[in-house]
């Protein structure tokens, strides 16, 4: 579960996150929807405890994670947007690392790690060193990652990037399979298909404001002039049909 | 049709910047626009409104004026007295001077080639500017110009109060200044253009999937380089004028140049005749023309080799790492300790001998030890004259030494530890580690090697110099103090001036902050001696009139030692604990 309350996050004098509110109950899939810069990466990173929030409260499973960061932390698993991750470790290393950061080691942690690599297909590339990965491939790697400790959390800013079809269609089923058995995930994407089709709700934020949020079809209720599709609902939200004429730009 | 229209305004951001130019000629960005970016980057990092940003800048301010007052001090008074003496006094100074310009030029170059390697083959900037309509003399230019900046701004700092010196001292006129600016640029541009060509041609040589072992070779031609020059300078010989059969034999050594070929004598000599009041042209000609002459052989290296080498340099070879027995062994060694310092310790010691950057230092580490140790045997400690005073002196001497290097090699390797964990913050940030294992295993990975070094260096120099069962005590109390100081030290520095976007380890000491953790560190290793000085001469006065030590003094003494190097290692960790907590990333 995670629970946010009035979170605020500015750099400077700009507001970046204004005053969400949003709950996100145990054994649902949540897709964080927004355009660029709408403060998305900076919600996701301060649920995730790298960001401060300027004001506000961050509650995953319960727990306040200002007021107690590692009983938080160890119920949460986190992938952001860009794949940085040890050059000089092979995957395998680096999944035992990252259970070893969360305390966890043992046959089982070895067993889960096979299988979630075999997953991706990784396991031919257990024992290279990460530096000789693809984009995508380190990106598997650390959706792997946030899994090897089974945390009842898991928050993920843009996991689609670079995925090939068949690693985006095993991260559909891996996502849905695992808020079945009653975890959490809170996604962000660009993708507006992936969201409609594998979210149970769907919060939409611009300018650091939560514009709309609900189920699809709470969605499509609330949308005026009867947009049935969540990109005319999310274009008319946030104001991106006043988009240029094309004619005009080429132009210029 | 595959795009719906309304997701198209996204595309115009790179169709305009990377489109043709209004007035339909080729586009062609000046050498000033190529460095522009970095200009931009520096300039919004010391705008960064950070609090207390100008008190930092207050106290590096202080400590740098009087880091500058001490070398000009320093300088002033031994040039002074050189000045005092006859005949062979001039011969001195200029001699001094060559001495501290070969070591500037040895240094220029050997971070030539390592600044050289990150900004001509590996920065980010230049997949754009390598894809980009960017002309090759262009592109020489402005990373020539960045790597020499680069790797020379902690030289000219050095230069500054040690020319100011010469210049008051012998009285070297308001054009003085200018002269030393007209020498010391092409010196400064004379090892970039080679350690450049240096980096450029072994990128070229190597085969492409060990392009990144190349800093070992360096490490290695550094290594023989420091040897060399060592055997051409003999400074030993300086030091001991009685070892001449005359004064007449040490003045013709003096005369003679050391080096007639290397621009750090063309140099000497220019700024040694100026401050004689005459001006000799041809030392300035030939430094000049050497460096005109060397960018443009640079220049057309760089168009004949470049884009091979450049290409090469995007491969990294994809290697194999199992677990073996080391590993295994390893495993096994630190399991008591737990999983998470466990996993700590072994990922800090992967990534260190996993990453060529890093472990080639450690050649250049051995030389450095070598030489120390040598230079200690043949310390001329057993002749007439050598009173029971003097053979004391020289291990308290000893120590400052060792502590010097001990500082050198924590700046190499501990120093930058925060720092390469920019990338991955994010993953420790968002698990449940507490940010002090973080510290504790960077901390402890570092000082026990660091530890087992300094007590041998220690141990096996005071056996040669045959120490008393005393000072040997004092010393190794001393560096083992000193050696966690330094380790503290290196981590709080490293902590609160980190180089999160650095793509070099190896650049990462030369950094400002690196320069303050080594006026830190020396600063301690000053205070330790001090403090100490008063209670060792005490005991061994004591012990040479038989008589008892005066206690207090010595408990006195050795505890504020004791609570300086204690200080030094614990509040520096916890500033950097406040700090990392701190960081957003
Ligand atoms: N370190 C920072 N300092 C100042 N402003 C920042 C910083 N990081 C982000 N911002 C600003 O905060 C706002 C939100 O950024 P954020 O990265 O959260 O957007 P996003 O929704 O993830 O966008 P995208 O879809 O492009 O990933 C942006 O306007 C950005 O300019
Ligand atoms: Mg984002």
């Amino acid at each position: 579960m995670i629970r946010l309350t009035g979170l605020t996050k500015r750099y400077g004098s700009f507001t970046a996150v204004d005053r969400i509110d949003l709950e996100v109950p145990q054994g649902e899939l949540f897709g964080f929807l927004g355009p660029n810069g709408a403060g998305k990466t900076t919600t996701l990173r301060m649920i995730a405890g790298i960001l401060r929030p300027t004001a506000g409260k961050v509650e995953i499973a319960g727990i306040d994670i200002a007021k107690d960061p590692v009983a938080a932390k160890t119920k949460l698993g986190f992938i952001p947007d860009r794949p940085f991750i040890y050059e000089k470790l092979t995957g395998a290393e680096f999944l035992r690392f990252v259970a070893g950061l969360y305390d966890q080691e043992g046959p089982q942690i070895e067993h889960r790690a096979r299988e979630l690599l075999a997953l991706f297909d990784l396991e031919e590339w257990r024992d290279e060193l990460v530096e000789s990965y693809s984009h995508g491939m380190r990106q598997k790697l650390i959706i792997s990652s946030a899994f090897i400790h089974r945390p009842a959390v898991i928050v993920v800013d843009e996991p689609h990037v670079g995925l090939d079809p068949k690693a985006m269609r095993i991260l559909k089923d891996l996502f849905r399979e695992y808020v079945r058995r009653g975890h959490t995930i809170m996604m962000s994407t660009h993708t507006l298909e992936i969201a409609e089709g594998m979210c149970d709700r769907i919060g939409i934020i611009q300018g650091g404001h939560m514009r709309a949020c609900g189920t699809m079809d709470e969605l499509r209720a609330n949308a005026t002039g009867g947009d049935t599709g969540l990109e005319q609902i999310f274009l008319r939200l946030t104001g991106e049909n006043a988009a240029r004429e094309m004619v005009d730009v080429l132009d210029a | 049709m595959s795009s719906t229209p309304d997701f198209v305004p996204g595309v115009s951001g790179p169709v305009a910047s990377g489109g043709e130019r209004a007035d339909g000629g080729l586009p062609d960005p000046s050498l000033l626009h190529l460095l522009g970016p970095k200009w931009l980057t520096a300039r919004a990092r010391s705008l960064d409104d950070e609090r207390g940003r100008t008190a930092r800048w207050i106290v590096l301010g202080f400590f740098g004026l009087i880091f500058w007052a001490f070398i000009f001090g320093m300088l002033f008074r031994l040039l002074k007295y050189f000045k005092g003496v006859q005949e062979i006094g001039p011969f001195l100074s200029g001699k001094l001077l060559g001495l501290m310009l070969i070591g500037f030029f040895s240094i220029l170059l050997l971070s030539n080639v390592i600044t050289a390697l990150s900004s001509f083959f590996l920065a980010k900037d230049l997949d754009m500017l390598v894809a980009g309509p960017v002309d090759w003399l262009k592109l020489y230019g402005a990373k020539l110009l960045e790597t020499m900046l680069h790797s020379s701004w902690m030289v000219v700092l050095l230069a500054i109060p040690m020319f100011s010196a010469y210049g008051v001292v012998y009285h070297g006129g308001w054009y003085y200044p200018l002269a030393v600016l007209f020498v010391f640029l092409p010196f400064l541009a004379i090892p970039a253009v080679i350690g450049s060509a240096i980096t450029l041609l072994l990128v070229n040589i190597f085969p492409a999937q060990r392009t990144r072992d190349i800093l070992s070779v360096i490490a290695v031609l550094t290594a023989g380089g420091i040897v060399l020059l060592f055997r051409i300078v003999r400074p030993e010989r300086l030091a001991r004028p009685e070892g001449f059969r005359s004064l007449v034999d040490f003045v013709t050594v003096l005369r003679t140049p050391t080096s007639p070929f290397m621009p750090s004598e063309w140099a000497q000599r220019a700024i040694m005749a100026w401050l004689d009041g005459r001006i000799e042209p041809l030392p300035f000609y030939l430094l000049g023309t050497t460096a005109l002459a060397a960018v443009v052989l640079g220049a057309l290296l760089h168009r004949a080799l470049y884009d091979k080498g450049f290409s090469k340099a995007q491969e990294s070879g994809g290697r194999q790492a199992r677990t073996g027995v080391m590993g295994r062994a390893l495993h096994r060694l630190f399991s008591p300790l737990g999983v998470l310092r466990r996993e700590l310790i072994l990922k800090e010691l992967r990534l260190f001998f996993r990453d060529t950057t890093q472990w080639s230092q450690l050649i250049l580490l051995a030389v450095l030890v070598v030489v120390y140790v040598f230079n200690i045997k043949y310390l001329p400690l057993k002749g007439e004259g050598m009173t029971f005073f003097l053979v004391n002196i020289v291990p308290f001497l000893n120590l400052v030494l060792a502590g010097f290097v001990l500082a050198s090699i924590a700046a190499r390797f501990i120093f930058p530890g925060v720092s390469l964990e920019g990338r991955t913050l994010w993953l420790l940030r968002s698990s449940p580690m507490p940010v002090k294992e973080l510290l504790w295993a960077k901390f402890w990975v570092g000082t026990v090697p660091l530890l087992v070094l300094a007590l041998g260096i220690i141990g096996v120099t005071n056996y040669l110099l045959q120490v008393t069962a005393f000072m040997m005590a004092v010393s190794i109390l001393s560096i083992t103090l000193m050696t966690f100081a330094m380790a503290g030290l290196a981590i709080g520095f490293g902590t609160l001036y980190p180089q999160f976007e650095t793509e070099n380890a190896a650049q990462i000491p030369t950094s400002f902050g690196g320069l303050l953790f080594m006026m830190a560190a020396v600063a301690v290793i000053g205070g330790v001696v001090i403090l100490e000085a008063r209670p060792v001469y005490t005991y061994l006065s004591a012990r040479a009139y038989g008589m008892k030590p005066d206690l207090f003094e010595m408990v006195v003494g050795f505890g504020l030692a004791l609570l300086l190097c204690i200080t030094a290692t614990i509040v520096p960790i916890r500033i950097a604990l406040t700090r990392l907590e701190a960081v957003e990333r």
